[in-house]
């Protein structure tokens, strides 16, 4: 455990590689839900809690439709049996649960309602705040569980000082799942356990390796788990509303008509391809999406910048700064963290201020705030300033 | 921990008298039966042996039972041998809204890809068919009706007798799954009135893979697969002999100890049932308190999920069941529990507990001392997540 309290300077390692993190680090032998998808990082952190010699019990989560085999997405059923097959390697049970229907209330129907209000939603981040991480622990208490685990690489830190849990990144920056994380509350985060975090992949990869998993090299699944062809927008058309308006047109920031679209929900912010108005001088991007008048604004790049956002439903994972904070802030999971400050607003809002004009700023994604490899906390993306 | 099978209308192990009278069908007796010569004429001993066996247990006639792969394929293969040889006016089929998959996706395929028209017939809130809502179903075009002799889930017995009568005397074929009657209770094929009537040998202690159909002799019957003479023609491919050997011998069994066996399951069931109330607040019975399968309990406990005390269950080292599991392993909401009337929730809080040969009173004691700790902390997570699900 690390008793430094609230260092900036990112975690070196040593004295923090014990994988409990609650104040009183879990003793071996306790019971354990670790989450298995199926690949390789969910794995190996099942493999490390039961080196550790904690009793786990592996889940995996049937969320969408009826796990028909396919390739990319998270819930074939060929991912099904890699799980089963390696839960049989570590020698611990293994269940299926069945969430299929919270996952479509709470998130393929917030999903296809949130591109109609002309966002561009996480399903990820909606899955890991109303569905995973809850499910995961109600199943923990129902069978006298002390934690639950999943392959995430992030880190979770008790800061005795403050009396509070961090989230910190992976240590593999490339691979850094924090974003994804920001939602968890202090409960949640003393409960969670990420044992990946403080490996790289290249050596998750080899552990999976040297333990003989059978999935050491199985390779990223990167698409939307319920889109596995990655045709959101056909998949929201089929999910349509009956009285849904779908044609509409485009303007510029002057309000002249440069042509018309198939519906709102095919666009989102920064968006260049598909607008169907060539021959401009120069390239247009989709700046501003208006579910009230059905029209999608494109602009120049310069246009496309923002100078800030407001962002809603903030979860302070730190203490809730007094005034602003100087951060640094990814607004899409795919993005660097870029310098800014960052204001609390009443009722769980926030104002961040880039220090740079920043392309990208998309409603529905959202924006977290960092400080060096710690999370602040962070908020979905309500609108740019 | 100790381990304790309640789940005997899953499967069943292989009895030792079983399994000591297949040995030698896998090696000494490896012949195929339909060769002429002498080792082909010892392994069609055995298997006629063992038809004959089967025929007993059920009060038929030796060659009115086709040895197939089992249950499941025992019903696929009543409809469509049937349906496939029968006039072609005849394109209505009338089953019940709590039979087996096997039973429910035929017919469902059936209607959905052949042209036929089904009725699926209700049942009353403890999974009773009702004579008059049977005969309500039936039409001058009805080929076929199917009906589960007792109930895989909720142990509820149909009165077939009365049934069939109602059936026959419409000159419809009567087809009835006996896969979870078989063993637990009397089966007479006559007395029944039964046409066709479908088996699984592990079910009662005999080997998975091997399962019977009977066909009452005069049927109208096409052979679904071609190739050989196997099985009259009704069923080509080289027979299973030593899976026939056992699933006879099983059978044998079963007819022998029906009755010392029901009682004691009867007896085993109801102490469980009376326990669990004893001990364990808002429980109530899915299927009947008396006329069900003796082996057979099924109890919701309101407020707590099945899927949660199944896993709780098991990791306590006892082995129950609810629901059946999709492809990728996670359970369903019962199609059995929801027929009856329970609402969502409701199904999905009940757990099938089923006992068998080697289920002892200290088993259900056992169970009993560590249930209702398990239920109060999958009742417990459920409050603190409500809504949640």
């Amino acid at each position: 455990m690390n008793r430094q309290p609230f260092n900036n300077e990112g975690d070196t390692g040593d004295a923090d590689r014990s994988l409990a993190v609650w104040p009183q680090p879990l003793p071996p032998g306790r019971r354990i839900l670790a989450a298995l998808s199926g690949g390789v990082d969910s794995a190996v952190a099942a493999a490390l809690l039961v080196e550790a010699g904690y009793e786990v019990i592996a889940i995996s989560m049937l969320l969408a439709g009826n796990a028909e085999s396919h390739d990319g997405g998270c819930c074939s059923l060929d991912d099904f049996q890699d799980a089963r097959r390696v839960t049989e390697q570590l020698g611990i049970p293994h269940y299926v649960l069945n969430l299929k229907e919270a996952f479509r209330r709470r998130v393929m129907d917030v999903f296809t309602a949130e591109y109609l209000r002309g966002r561009t939603p996480n399903p990820c981040l909606l899955c890991n705040r109303d569905v995973k991480f809850d499910l995961l622990w109600q199943r923990a208490q129902e069978l006298d569980a002390q934690g639950i685990a999943t392959g995430h690489y992030a880190r979770v830190r008790y800061n005795p000082a403050r009396g509070r849990y961090q989230l910190l990144r992976g240590v593999d920056q490339r691979k850094d799942q924090s974003y994804f994380l920001f939602p968890l509350t202090q409960a949640q985060l003393a409960r969670t356990l990420f044992p990946v975090g403080h490996l790289t992949k290249t050596a998750v990869r080899a552990k999976a390796a040297a333990l003989g998993l059978r999935v050491a090299e199985k390779p990223e699944s990167q698409d939307i788990c319920f889109i596995p062809d990655g045709d959101y927008a056909r998949f929201i058309e089929q999910h349509l509303p009956q009285d849904y308006r779908r044609a509409g047109e485009i303007v510029d920031h002057e309000g002249h008509v440069l042509g018309t679209h198939p519906g709102i929900h095919r666009f989102t912010i920064g968006q260049r391809r598909g607008l169907g108005i060539g021959g401009l001088a120069e390239p247009r991007y989709v700046t501003h999406i208006d579910p009230e008048t059905n029209r999608v604004t494109v602009g120049s790049k310069t246009q496309l910048m923002a100078r800030g956002l407001i962002a809603r439903e903030v979860n302070w994972i730190e203490d809730l700064p007094q005034g602003a904070c100087v951060a640094t802030v990814k607004t899409r999971y795919r993005q660097p963290a870029i310098p800014a400050r960052v204001v609390p607003q009443p009722h769980g809002r926030a104002e961040v201020w880039f220090v740079h004009p920043h392309a990208g700023v998309t409603p529905g994604q959202a924006a977290v705030f960092y400080d060096g490899d710690r999370v602040l906390g962070g908020g979905w993306i309500e609108r740019g300033l | 921990m100790p381990r304790i099978y309640l789940d005997y209308n899953a499967t069943t192990p292989v009895r030792q008298e079983v399994i000591e009278a297949m040995l030698p069908y896998l090696h000494t007796h490896f012949g195929n039966p339909s060769s002429v010569h002498w080792a082909g004429r010892r392994a069609k001993q055995g298997l006629e042996d063992a038809r004959e066996q089967v025929a007993a247990l059920i009060h038929a006639r030796a060659a009115e039972v086709v040895f197939t792969s089992g249950g499941t394929e025992s019903n696929n293969l009543a409809f469509w041998g049937v349906l496939r040889a029968v006039d072609g006016e005849k394109t209505h089929i009338v089953t019940t809204a709590i039979e087996h998959s096997s039973v429910l996706e035929t017919a469902r395929s059936l209607a959905q890809h052949h042209g036929y028209r089904v009725t699926i017939v209700p049942v009353d809130g403890e999974g009773r068919v009702h004579p008059e809502d049977l005969r309500a179903a039936l039409r001058a075009e009805t080929a076929l009706v199917s009906i589960g002799l007792a109930n895989n889930e909720i142990g509820t017995i149909q009165a077939v007798p009365l049934l069939s009568r109602i059936v026959r005397e419409r000159g419809i074929l009567f087809h009835v799954d006996a896969v979870q009657g078989a063993g637990k209770l009397p089966l007479d094929v006559d007395a029944l009135g039964v046409d066709l009537l479908s088996l699984s040998a592990h079910k009662i202690y005999g080997p998975k893979g091997i399962g019977a159909l009977y066909i009452r002799k005069g049927t109208p019957f096409a052979p679904l697969l071609r190739g050989g003479a196997q099985e009259r023609e009704r069923r080509p491919g080289t027979e299973n002999v030593a899976a026939a050997v056992g699933f006879g011998v099983a059978a044998a069994l079963a007819a022998r100890e029906l009755e010392a066996s029901a009682t004691r399951f009867f007896q085993l069931t109801t102490k469980l049932w009376q326990g669990i109330r004893a001990r364990i607040p808002e429980v109530f019975l899915n299927g009947p308190e008396h006329d069900r399968l003796p082996n057979t309990l099924n109890v919701g406990f309101v407020g707590a999920s099945g899927e949660g005390l199944m896993m709780g269950l098991d990791l306590a080292g006892i082995a129950v069941s609810t629901g059946s599991a999709c492809a990728a392993g996670a359970l369903e909401p019962s199609h059995v529990l929801l027929a009856l009337g329970r609402d969502p929730s409701a199904a999905q809080s009940a757990i099938r507990f089923s006992v068998g040969k080697e289920t002892t009173e200290q088993e259900v004691d056992y169970l009993l001392t560590v249930l209702p700790q398990i239920v109060a902390r999958v009742r417990a997570a459920g409050r603190t997540h409500e809504g949640a699900g």
